[in-house]
């Protein structure tokens, strides 16, 4: 009686058998009930405002100068204007230009406040009108930028070409020879090693931490024996890995694009003095790694208790792992670069995740570095998820009091 | 057709012997009951069978082949410990299960929405599991055992927790699977519902299979008893029946005297013995009921490990059982024209 049935179910639609297409299943139940939950879209929220906020205090903080000065030309100098703003800007102030009809017109203005000053006279014997005393950066550019124009008049007057002397005194500077680079770091610098250090730490614990539970929640619910009954132990692993990391990548993309966002928005990072799209692909990259080796790690180790209340303490060790990097390379990497403590430990396995994306951002870094770094951390990867899989294969389905890794090793 | 065997399974966690040497075979459309007392190996035979737990020794055969991983997807398997993601909702859940056993997306929403009905959770698709009273929880547990259209069901107590109602449901359902051709395996310490359902039983004891077969071969066992309503059973019971040869008297009590054949149709000269005494209301053939072939299995071990539980166990099947088992025979009418024969 069974013959036909099993003839029409034989026949019927083919079933997908291949391990892929169950880690996607899996990976992809991870991602949606991860990502659809409150707790996940309020920390990302949270996560990107506060990176946008500090962006924002930064810029606050750092451009308490003056705001742009208003400076009025009559039609005699017009011709100084954008001399002047260009000079202005490279000391450090920006400088609205107005045209004004004519001298009165012009001291008017300042009278009321409307203009910072009043730029008349002629190009080589400027006059500027100002309220009760020039502001000294202004007063700089001015001078400067009258300097120059009798410099230009003396030149043409002597037969040469104006033009070619301001290119000739443009791209005439000095050499500098540094005697020990990279001792000189700027806010900026220090800022970007900073948000990485934290950014990678806060994206790999909060990542680890959702694995750990999520194989807890699987263990202390049963549910994962009649996954078990389904699928094979490590394609349970994998794709719990997969999903759960594809949702701490998009929210740490989302964090980073804000940060990233937010500095070019409001001019925070000089980007000829920090690439920020290399320290970005380096945070990723870094990312990846960490999350890799971090994640099997504590999903190990989360399989050997089965309630959400032991979790803590049996992924304690590996908590600690991740935070003594991470406290010495936000304390001290950006600012010692050459810290042989901090140089040491950004080429060992699991701290270097935490400790070489922040070296990277703050700059200085000998390409060796990074590929030895790399190289130790991607070859340990293999060992964690076969040791990982082996612990998690003996250990999910025993229930009850917290199990001794050398116990699940010998049984499994 | 196809045959499920278990041949020689033994399994040890540590110093305790879970199973020594387990073997029973279930075919295709039969309902195999597995009945033993807790801790006695049932979970531990069903988890290897699933291939959730390795055996030390001996294997799991469907059609002659050892059971591989794609073998045990077409299972369904209901665990005892009930699992299911508790914030996930019903259908989404039951969904994803079919799913991992690798039916493709519009089967498994079909077969959700199908076993939903036909288990009465349809309105409960969009709730969270965790939100379900524990009847229906069990009824989507159950749902989530048949949901990728198992070849082989494999169920740890699928009854226990469950109303009335749901009962009548859970055993139309395993009715209907082993008519499809399912072998149907599954255990329960509710022995009459395993009696009334099932087409062969196994008793497993200390990790062994004590007995095992189909219901009747098993309660046909030892030498056969009758029983005869008629003359005062009197003292020492049956002492009336001393001159019928190859009938030997067991026990008795008012009208009612139990006794053993030695020699077959010996009971015709135990009627005609009682006939002369005076009317005879009923003679029935005595067949132990599961519960006490379970018990006189169980009690084996008990003697031997537990003298507290012997007293309670043996007291119970001599006295009670007996009396008991003529109403629920179900061979009186037999008997009886076999009397007035």
């Amino acid at each position: 009686m069974s013959t036909p049935q099993q003839s029409t179910r034989a026949t019927r639609a083919p079933r997908s058998t291949g391990a892929w297409s169950a880690i996607r299943l899996v990976a992809g139940r991870e991602i949606r009930s991860r990502v659809m939950s409150k707790a996940w879209i309020i920390t990302t929220a949270v996560l990107v405002l506060a990176v946008v906020g500090g962006g924002i205090v930064l810029n606050l903080v750092t451009s308490s100068g003056p705001d742009a000065q208003d400076v009025g030309f009559t039609s005699e100098v017009t011709e100084l204007q954008q001399p002047l703003v260009a000079t202005a800007e490279a000391l450090g102030t920006d400088v609205v230009p107005t045209a004004v009809a004519d001298r009165a017109t012009g001291e008017q203005a300042v009278r009321d406040g409307d203009l910072a000053a009043l730029v008349t006279g002629t190009p080589t014997d400027l006059e500027v009108v100002v309220d009760a005393d020039l502001d000294s950066t202004l007063s700089t550019a001015l001078t400067s930028v009258s300097q120059q124009a009798a410099l230009s008049a003396q030149v043409t007057a002597l037969g040469g070409d104006p033009d070619e002397v301001a290119t000739a005194l443009a791209t005439s500077a000095p050499e500098v020879t540094a005697l020990s680079p990279g001792d000189t770091t700027d806010v900026a610098q220090i800022a970007a090693g900073l948000l990485v250090g934290i950014l990678i730490f806060m994206s790999i614990m909060l990542s680890g931490q959702l694995i750990a539970a999520g194989v807890v929640e699987e263990k202390q619910s049963r549910v994962v024996e009649i996954l078990l009954a389904s699928i094979r132990p490590w394609e349970l692993l994998v794709g719990k890995v997969l999903g759960i990391g594809t949702v701490g990548f998009i929210q740490i993309a989302l964090v980073a694009g804000a940060g990233a966002g937010t500095a070019a928005a409001l001019g925070l990072v000089d980007a000829s003095e920090l690439s920020l799209g290399a320290a970005a692909g380096w945070l990723v990259v870094w990312y990846v790694i960490g999350y890799l080796t971090y994640a099997f790690a504590l999903a190990g180790a989360a399989s050997l208790v089965s309630r959400q209340e032991d979790v803590g303490s049996v992924i304690a060790p590996f908590t600690t792992l991740m935070i003594v990097p991470y406290v010495i390379a936000i304390s001290i990497a950006p600012y010692d670069t050459d810290n042989t403590l901090v140089r040491w430990i950004s080429y060992v396995p699991f701290c270097s995740p935490l400790v070489m994306p922040v070296r990277v951002a703050v700059g200085g870094v000998e390409p060796w570095e990074i590929a030895l770094s790399l190289g130790l951390s991607i070859l340990v990867i293999p060992v964690v998820v076969w040791l990982a899989a082996r612990i998690y294969r003996g250990a999910v389905l025993r229930t009850g009091a917290r199990l001794k890794v050398k116990d699940v090793l010998a049984g499994a | 057709m196809s045959l499920l065997e278990i041949d020689s399974l033994a399994k040890s966690y540590g110093s305790v012997t879970a199973l020594r040497s387990t073997s029973f075979s279930v075919r295709s459309g039969e309902i195999f009951g597995f009945v033993g007392s807790n801790g006695a190996g049932k979970t531990t035979t069903m988890r290897i069978m699933l291939g959730v737990l390795s055996p030390d020794g001996g294997e799991v055969r469907w059609d002659g082949r050892p059971i591989d991983h794609a073998v045990r997807r077409r299972i369904g398997y209901m665990p005892e410990e009930r699992g299911l993601y508790p914030k996930m909702k019903v259908g989404e859940q039951l969904v994803h299960l079919a799913r991992l056993h690798g039916l493709p997306k519009a089967d498994a929403v079909a077969a959700m929405e199908r076993w939903t009905e036909t288990l009465g959770v349809a309105e409960r698709r969009g709730d969270e599991v965790q939100k379900l009273s524990l009847g229906n929880q069990q009824r989507v547990q159950l749902a989530a055992a048949l949901v990728h259209d198992p070849d082989i069901l494999v169920l740890d107590e699928p009854f226990s927790g469950l109303d009335p109602v749901a009962v009548d449901v859970m055993s139309g359902v395993l009715r209907e699977q082993a008519s499809r051709g399912v072998p149907v395996v599954f255990s329960s310490h509710q022995l009459e519902l395993v009696e009334v359902l099932c087409d062969r039983v196994g008793i497993i004891k200390d990790g062994a299979m004590v007995a095992a077969g189909g219901i009747d071969e098993l309660r046909d066992v030892g030498r056969p008893r009758w029983v005869v309503d008629g003359p005062a059973a009197g003292t020492p019971a049956g002492a009336w029946m001393a001159d019928v040869a190859g009938a030997v008297p067991v026990e008795g009590a008012g009208t009612r005297t139990v006794f053993e054949l030695t020699a077959e149709g010996a009971e015709q000269g135990v009627l005609r013995a009682a006939l002369a005494l005076g009317p005879v209301h009923e003679l029935a053939r005595v067949r132990p009921t599961l519960t006490e072939l379970y018990r006189d299995a169980v009690a084996g071990r008990d003697e031997a490990t537990d003298a507290t539980g012997t007293a309670g166990t043996t007291g119970t099947t001599g006295t009670t059982g007996t009396t008991g088992t003529t109403g629920t025979t179900g061979t009186t009418g037999t008997t009886t024209s076999e009397a007035t024969a």
